[in-house]
Parts: C-alpha cells; sequence; structure tokens
C-alpha cells in the first residue's frame, strides 16, 4: 500500500474490502479447501457417476456402457410408482404427526418448563444414544399382536376404524402402515422439536403479555404471534422430517410388510441384492430429483432462505 | 358443575405440559421396553416377548458371537469420523464467518445439500463411486463416507457459536501483544469450543448410529447396528438391549453430571 | 495546530492517514499530532470516522493512505501486537473464558513476563476491584467491567491508551463517576490517553483537547472552551451545545467591530470573532449561545443599558428544569431562538405570547461562513439527549 508524504492528500486508490478481512489472501480458500475435496469427491462426484450409471446398460458379468438408456428411468417409474407415492404419503403423515406432536413438547421446553427445562431437552436428546435400530426394534414389542396397546385399541374399536381406513389390517397394528408410520415418526420427532425449540426460545416472552394486554386470548396470541413467529423453526424441523423419512427404508422393513415397502427399500434391494444398478440408480436420481423439487418448492413457498 | 368447571379450566390451562408430557413419553416409551427387556430371558430366539425376569444378559454382554467386535469397530470408525468432520468442519465454519470470498453460495449449497439429502441417495450414489473405482469396501469406506456426512453438521454447529463471538475479543487479544497463532489458541479457540464440542459430539453419534450409507458401503465389514439389522432377521440377542441400556444411562449420566459440576463452579464463583 | 513543543518524543502524529472501503471514504486525509500525556477526545456522530482514526492508531485498521508516528518510530503498517498502544474496546470485549485476573494479566503473559502477581494485584487495586480477582466477566456489573477493561490495558504501561466509547454502554449516573475516574487515572499514571466518544459533554469534561469529526474530517480543533465560544463551524456550533444562528448582512466596519444588519436591527460582532471573509453586502451567519443572552419584557425595554446587541421576538414556549428556566423565541430574525435564565428573580410576566427584548453583550457574538448548512450538527444533538 502506497505511504503519502503529509503533504500528499489525494487518496489512494483502496482495495475494495468490507470491515472483516484479513491480511491473508488465500487463507479462507486455504480453510476451506480439504472439507470441500472430501465433499465434492465424496458427494458431488458420486452423484454424477449415479446419473451416468442409470443410463447405462449392461450386466455385472460383461460390464455396463453408457449407452443413454433413458428408458430405464421409464421403466423404473411404471413399476415401482406405488412405492414412490408410499414414500411421500407414509413421510407426508409422519411429518404432520411430527408437527403436532412436537409443538407442545418445544412449547413447553420453551416457555412453560422453568427449571425443569435442561432435564426435558436431556430426555429428548438421549434416545439419540441408543441405537436407533434397538428403539425401532422395541416398537415390535410395543405394537405386538395381543400386547397391551393393541388389546386397548381394540377394545376402544380403534382398531375397527383404522382398518376400515385401511391402514391397519384386522386386530394386527404390526406389519402394517400405522405402525411404518409410527415408527417414522417416532424417528425423526427430535428432527422437529429442536428446530422448533431454537425459533420458540428466541421469542421474547413479554410478546405474549403484549398481546395479552392488546385484547388477544390465548388462543388468539399463539395463532398471531406465536405461531407465525415460530414458522423458521416449523419450515426446518419439516424438512428435517420429510427428508430422511422418505428415503427410509428400515422402518418399513423392520414394523412393516411386503405391502408397506417404500422407495428406500426398492432402492436397497436393487442394489445390494438384485444387483441391478442402472435401475437402482435411476430410481435413486429420481428421489433425489423429487427431493430437491419439493424442497426447493417449499423453502420459496415459505420464504425461509437462510436454513443453514 | 363447579367442580367440572374448574377441572376444565385446569385442563385448559395445563394443556400444553399435558400435551407435551404425552410426546415425551412416546418418545422414552421404546428406551423403558428396551431397558426392561434388557432382563428378559427370552424362549427361542427374539427377545419380543416378555418371559421371565433375568441377569444373565448384564453379567455377560460379550456372550454373543462377534457383537462386541462390531461394538469396538463402530467406536473405532466414529472416533476417526469425528475427528476427521470436526477439523474440516472447523476450518469451514470459520471461513464462512470470518471471510469475504468468491462462490460463497456454491459452498454454502455444497454444505446444505448432504443435509436435505435422502440417506439412501448419498448412500446409492457413493456406492456407485466405490464400484467404478474397484474400491475395496471396508472399514475406509465406511470411514469416508461418515466424515462426509458429519462435515455438514459440523460446520452448521460450529458456524452458529463463531458467529455469535464478538470479533472484538480477537482484536482485543492483538492489541495485548498476542500474535495470530497466540490470539487463535488462547481466545479464538476456547470461545469457540462449546460449539466445536457440540459438532463434534454430534458428529459422534451420528457416525455410531449411521446403518444406511453404512450398510450400502461396508462390503462384508459389520458395524453395530448393522450387526442389529442383521439380528433383527436371524434372532435378536438380549445383549443388544443391554448395550442399548448402558448407553443411554452412560450418556444421561455424562451429561447430567457435566451439569452439576457446570452449576456448582458458577455457585461458587458467584 | 495542537501542539508548538519541539519535543516529539511520545506524541501520536497521523500524516495525511485516510480510510476508504471501496467507494465510501471513511476518513479524509487527515493530519492531527496527539501531544504525549494529554488527554485528546476525538468527538462526533456515530459514522463520522473517529473510531476508524482510532483503529488505526491501534494497528487494526489499515490507513489507505498516509503515516501514523509513535514518537519518532513509524508504525503505519506494523501490527497492532507489536505496538505500544493499548486499547479499551466499546462493549469492553473481555474474555468470557478468563477470569478477571488472567483478564488483566493477559497482556503481561503474551509478552512473556512470568511473575505477574504483583503486578495485577497492584493494578487490580487501582481500580479498586482485588476483591474480584477471580470472578468472571459476566459476574460483574457493567461499571467494573469497565474497569477491569482500563485495568487490562493500563497494566501493560502503553505509550497510549485508546478508548473507544468507554462509557456507552454505562447509566448516566455511572457515567459521570467513571468520567472522573478515568480523568483521575489518566493524572496518575500521565499516559496519554485517545477518547473517542460521540458525547459532547462527555468530551468537555474530561479532554484537555478536542477534535471535533464530521463525515471523515476534523472540523475544528482546540480545547473544550475554545471550541464552545469560537465554533468555527456551524457543524460545531450546534454539535457542542447550543447555537442561535442569524442570518446577517455586513453592512460596515467601526474599529475592531463588524456592524451587521438583521431583520431591520443592528447587530455589532468583534471581527477577532468572524471566521468567516466579511466583505461589506457579503452574507454572514452570526451565532450565540443561548445562556448569553438577557430576556427583557417589552414594555421595559427602556431600561436596557445601550451597546448591546438587541432583537425583538414574542415568547412560543417555556420550560422550567430547575437551575433555569429554557425559552423559545419567535423572532422575525430566527424562527426559534433558544434562551436560557438562570432562575434568580423570575418576571411572572415571561409567559408564553409575552412580547420580549433578546439583548446580549455584543462580545459574545461570533461569526460564521454564510456558505454553510445552517443546521449541520443539530440533529446529532438530538440524538444526545435521547441517549
Amino acid at each position: 500500500m502506497a505511504t503519502a508524504t503529509p503533504d500528499a492528500p489525494p487518496l489512494a486508490p483502496a482495495p475494495a474490502k468490507k470491515p472483516p478481512r484479513r491480511r491473508g489472501r488465500w487463507t479462507p480458500y486455504w480453510l476451506l479447501l480439504p472439507g470441500l475435496l472430501w465433499l465434492f469427491v465424496f458427494f458431488a462426484l458420486p452423484m454424477v457417476y449415479q446419473a451416468s450409471t442409470s443410463v447405462q446398460t449392461g450386466s455385472l458379468e460383461e460390464g455396463y456402457k453408457v449407452t443413454w438408456h433413458f428408458a430405464t428411468y421409464w421403466d423404473a417409474l411404471s413399476e415401482y410408482w406405488p412405492q414412490f407415492l408410499r414414500s411421500v404419503l407414509y413421510a407426508g403423515a409422519a411429518t404432520i404427526l411430527c408437527l403436532v406432536l412436537g409443538y407442545p413438547l418445544a412449547y413447553l421446553i420453551a416457555f412453560r418448563a422453568g427449571r425443569w427445562r435442561n432435564l426435558i431437552m436431556i430426555l429428548v436428546i438421549a434416545p439419540f444414544f441408543t441405537s436407533f435400530l434397538i428403539r425401532t426394534l422395541a416398537w415390535k414389542t410395543i405394537l405386538a399382536d395381543g400386547g397391551p396397546v393393541v388389546g386397548a385399541l381394540n377394545s376402544l374399536h380403534v382398531l375397527d376404524v383404522t382398518s376400515w381406513l385401511g391402514i391397519t389390517a384386522g386386530d394386527r397394528v404390526l406389519a402394517t402402515p400405522l405402525a411404518v408410520v409410527c415408527g417414522l415418526t417416532y424417528n425423526f420427532l427430535p428432527f422437529m422439536i429442536l428446530p422448533l425449540y431454537t425459533s420458540l426460545e428466541r421469542i421474547d416472552g413479554r410478546l405474549h403479555e403484549a398481546a395479552g394486554d392488546l385484547y388477544a386470548r390465548p388462543f388468539t396470541t399463539f395463532r398471531k404471534v406465536t405461531f407465525p413467529l415460530s414458522m423458521p423453526g416449523v419450515v426446518s424441523g419439516t424438512l428435517l422430517t420429510f427428508i430422511p423419512a422418505s428415503g427410509d427404508y428400515v422402518n418399513a422393513d423392520l414394523l412393516g410388510s411386503t405391502d408397506t415397502r417404500m422407495i428406500g427399500n426398492v432402492i436397497q434391494t436393487q442394489f445390494l441384492r438384485i444387483l441391478d444398478y442402472p435401475t437402482a440408480a435411476a430410481l435413486s436420481f429420481i428421489l433425489m430429483a423429487a427431493i430437491l423439487i419439493m424442497v426447493t418448492l417449499y423453502i420459496r413457498k415459505s420464504g425461509t432462505e437462510d436454513l443453514v | 358443575m363447579g367442580f367440572l368447571k374448574s377441572i376444565g379450566r385446569w385442563l385448559k390451562s395445563h394443556f400444553v405440559v399435558i400435551a407435551g408430557l404425552i410426546t415425551l413419553g412416546y418418545l422414552l416409551l421404546p428406551n423403558v421396553v428396551v431397558t426392561v427387556f434388557s432382563f428378559n430371558k427370552p424362549k427361542g430366539r427374539f427377545n419380543y416377548e416378555w418371559q421371565q425376569f433375568s441377569t444373565d444378559a448384564w453379567r455377560d454382554p460379550c456372550g454373543v458371537a462377534d457383537m462386541c467386535g462390531s461394538l469396538s469397530l463402530s467406536l473405532r470408525i466414529a472416533f476417526w469420523a469425528t475427528i476427521g468432520a470436526t477439523v474440516l468442519g472447523t476450518m469451514i465454519a470459520f471461513a464462512l464467518v470470518r471471510y469475504r470470498f468468491r462462490a460463497r453460495g456454491a459452498v454454502n449449497s455444497l454444505i446444505f445439500l448432504p443435509m436435505a439429502m435422502p440417506e439412501v441417495v448419498m448412500a446409492a450414489s457413493l456406492l456407485t463411486l466405490f464400484l467404478n473405482l474397484g474400491a475395496q469396501l471396508g472399514f475406509w469406506t465406511i470411514l469416508i463416507a461418515h466424515i462426509m456426512f458429519c462435515l455438514s453438521f459440523v460446520v452448521v454447529a460450529v458456524k452458529a457459536r463463531v458467529m455469535s463471538m464478538d470479533p472484538r475479543l480477537e482484536e482485543a487479544a492483538r492489541d495485548l501483544y498476542a500474535g495470530p497463532v497466540q490470539t487463535f489458541v488462547r481466545v479464538t479457540l476456547p470461545i469457540a469450543a462449546p460449539g466445536i464440542a457440540a459438532g463434534a459430539l454430534l458428529a459422534f453419534a451420528l457416525s455410531f448410529d449411521d446403518f444406511i450409507i453404512t450398510n450400502f458401503n461396508a462390503g462384508s465389514t459389520v458395524t453395530f447396528p448393522m450387526f442389529v439389522w442383521g439380528s433383527a432377521q436371524r434372532g435378536t440377542p438380549v445383549q443388544i438391549n443391554v448395550i442399548g441400556t448402558a448407553m443411554f444411562l452412560v450418556a444421561v449420566l455424562l451429561v447430567l453430571s457435566g451439569m452439576v459440576i457446570g452449576n456448582r463452579r458458577n455457585r461458587q464463583k458467584a | 495546530m495542537t501542539s508548538t513543543d519541539t519535543d516529539h518524543g511520545g506524541d501520536v502524529r497521523l500524516s495525511g492517514i485516510s480510510k476508504a472501503y471501496g467507494t465510501f471514504t471513511a476518513v479524509h486525509p487527515l493530519d492531527l499530532t496527539i501531544p504525549q500525556g494529554s488527554f485528546f477526545a476525538l468527538l462526533g456522530a456515530s459514522g463520522c470516522g473517529k473510531t476508524t482514526t482510532l483503529r488505526m492508531i491501534a494497528g487494526l485498521e489499515e490507513p489507505s493512505a498516509g503515516t501514523v508516528y509513535l514518537g519518532e518510530q513509524e508504525v503505519t503498517h506494523l501490527a497492532p501486537y507489536k505496538r505500544p498502544v493499548n486499547t479499551v474496546f466499546q462493549s469492553y470485549a473481555l474474555f468470557p473464558h478468563l477470569d478477571i485476573f488472567e483478564n488483566v494479566a493477559f497482556g503481561l503473559r503474551r509478552r512473556g513476563i512470568k511473575s505477574v502477581k504483583k503486578q495485577v494485584d497492584d493494578m487490580l487495586d487501582l481500580v479498586q476491584l482485588g476483591e474480584q480477582a477471580r470472578k468472571k466477566p459476566h459476574q460483574l456489573s457493567g461499571g467494573q467491567q469497565q474497569r477491569v477493561a482500563v485495568a487490562r490495558a493500563l497494566i501493560n504501561t502503553p505509550k497510549v491508551l485508546l478508548l473507544d466509547e468507554p462509557l456507552g454502554a454505562l447509566d448516566l449516573k455511572l457515567r459521570r463517576q467513571m468520567q472522573l475516574e478515568l480523568k483521575r487515572i489518566q493524572t496518575e499514571v500521565g499516559i496519554t490517553f485517545v477518547h473517542v466518544t460521540h458525547d459532547q459533554e462527555e468530551a468537555m469534561t474530561m479532554a484537555d483537547t478536542v477534535a471535533v469529526m464530521n463525515a471523515g474530517r476534523v472540523e475544528q480543533l482546540g480545547s473544550p472552551a475554545d471550541l464552545y465560544e469560537n465554533p468555527q463551524t456551524t457543524f460545531v456550533a450546534n454539535f457542542l451545545g447550543t447555537s442561535n444562528l442569524i442570518e446577517a448582512e455586513v453592512d460596515a466596519k467601526s474599529g475592531d467591530e463588524i456592524v451587521l444588519k438583521a431583520g431591520g436591527g443592528k447587530l455589532l460582532l468583534p471581527e477577532a470573532r468572524c471566521s468567516a471573509p466579511t466583505r461589506t453586502g457579503g452574507k454572514v451567519l452570526v451565532g450565540v449561545r443561548p445562556e448569553k443572552i438577557s430576556l427583557t419584557h417589552a414594555a421595559d425595554a427602556g431600561d436596557i443599558p445601550a451597546g448591546r446587541n438587541r432583537i425583538t421576538g414574542k415568547i412560543a414556549d417555556t420550560s422550567f428544569i430547575g437551575v433555569s428556566t429554557q425559552y423559545v423565541i419567535d423572532s422575525p430574525v430566527c424562527p426559534e431562538f433558544e434562551v436560557y435564565v438562570q432562575n434568580i428573580d423570575r418576571d411572572a410576566r415571561l409567559t408564553p405570547g409575552a412580547e420580549v427584548v433578546l439583548h446580549w453583550n455584543p462580545a459574545h457574538t461570533f461569526g460564521l461562513d454564510a456558505d454553510q448548512d445552517i443546521d449541520a450538527g443539530v440533529g446529532s444533538v438530538d440524538e444526545e439527549a435521547a441517549a
């Protein structure tokens, strides 16, 4: 940089830098390089490989070649559209259930828990430390045929209604859509509660008092003040629930039956058992595209762009 | 009537508390079942129905072939994945918060996308890469995959902390004769530590518990979640519940004792 | 301007320094000498470049052009940790993970001094915090944190101590107390203090020399009394206290006084107190401070001694504030003329609507260039009153 003499007032053109800056210009790139390289090679590049695999033909023995065989997509979709549809329905139902169940708990922790706040918080997070597969297997016991839960639902005739709706079968809960949705809801509930809590906790408690002071009943206060202010949490919570739920195959496998197979199950089987790589890659690519489109539309509609 | 009315009023004012506690019960019920069934003595291969009380499994937690081996493998992978993801993620987080650079948007989406992608998609595409490269599936491919999907979560955790940090603290350090390295070691790192620790803890939990991505990229290597998955097909030993219960207890105890120590320290100083 | 001493041993000299961020110029080329051992204030509204100037002395900001000297040493591009300069940061920037003792010892330890106990204890005693050594910063009150910040900087016996709005976060009473406290410490240690503030009262109470900054330039430099009595620009006149400014036309010169025409009347202005060129027929802004003016009911106009500057008007508003009463006068030459009258003998006739004559000793009149915004610096004063 130019060092002007005392009687040389004209300004040396200063480099255009914003306040948070450092002397080393290359430092940020060195800091980013290893991590981004890792993500590029093991996340972005595989997507390209997958896209290429999906338009290949051949066999395991003779090897595959890119032949731009887009028919794979058409075949995959026409054969597996029920599983796609099921994935969206199950994941959607689980997301809504998570929101309905999770909101009161997040609200409780944020505003009503007082000195119990930390303890409840720990109880929400602690199950994470037990393998989710073990906990999912526990649902097999909880929902077991002839167990207390099923017995109670049966005597209240709830199962009659649900089986009329087609989400349970006879007096069984296990191996039905209800069991799968129940498992999905359970597994992804913390992912709903934590972002909800984060955005609720930021709300100034005095806003409730102000709303009450301005003639709003408690429910109106919730509808007009609390809920709109917690929207960022609702948006990220629903995304964090819906996205993993739609690709999940563990719950459908452990708690469901062949009639509850989701798209994750199909991809897993195609890839690891049938070894039909092009079909599996095409299915996975469709799932990815569908999710990305849905997420983009959803974020744009709800107007929350800063999720990261 | 008055009695019913007052019950109604009580329910109304405590609605959120009741609903919240029901949800909490829903969240914790499986853990209760896991714990209770760790004392079961099942007939046959599956541990789904209560038979009789027994502490056999607790006395011999490694009594099942391969289980403890898979557990130690999972811990080893989680350890290294945590270190890898924490180092790489912390570097990215600092770069994002502290510096201006080109292609910020692209960098942000490359970090956001792995979190917005169903695991099965990442798992399948990573497997295609490894198959195409002819890589030997096993410990290393699992580790690579785990660092990949933990990285973004570490970035988010550390970024939040670093963003809330007053940049004047570092200026104060530099003003008080601390060079760049000293400033980082004495001020930046200690203050960012809770965020880094949170990120590391999250990475550890995610890596240790991961099934879907591991299942695709493990080859014949068996991690603990894969062992549990396999046992769901072949027969579930009670020892699985013992491990699950022990992990839950250790986690709760660690967090609680941390809180108690923190409280006491604060009280002493106050 | 400030110092004519030949000994520059410990002066801070800024020579042509400027700072630009992209197209925005935060500080225009600036020459400034801060004499060793003085208490120097940089005063201005937020965004005027005062903090940037301070940060360039500290080394936290690199000047786009120009040179910074500490004594005879050029430090323009020297990293902050290599400069014998320390800063008391706005909102203190105490290290939250270290206790008070370690915060204060930080600078000594970084310079490799092993036995710091004695020095730190002495310094904590100087700021009366000996008891709090093992507490964490968040356990202290605002005033205590402020003193820790001062102690943490002073213990390094810097050549210059920079204070960036050090009292901004304190309430009014505590601020007054700390102003005296800081002044005491400065006298005791004899180190040069450079103090950045937006509070004109704070600057005038504490500093020997004040530089008033506006839009990246120094408007005027001088002792507090000099700035108050002889403002050179409308910004200074309005920013420091309140000024009544009247647009007037130069009529004639008689001896060392200028005769001015304003709204039909005549006003006298000592030529020495006019910073503007005075051609006959040219325009000048005439200023007078509100407390210099006397207020007489129109009925008693005959009692006013001759030779005083007079203006007639009507009382628009009065507010009683204890030691004085503040009047707003609607006058043909100035719509909102402010007059502060001490509460000695209150004239009961002086109520809104009353016709009055304002008069003052011509020696208290100052003249400014009419080629500037008559209201410059006014808004900043309002901001002050609210703070």
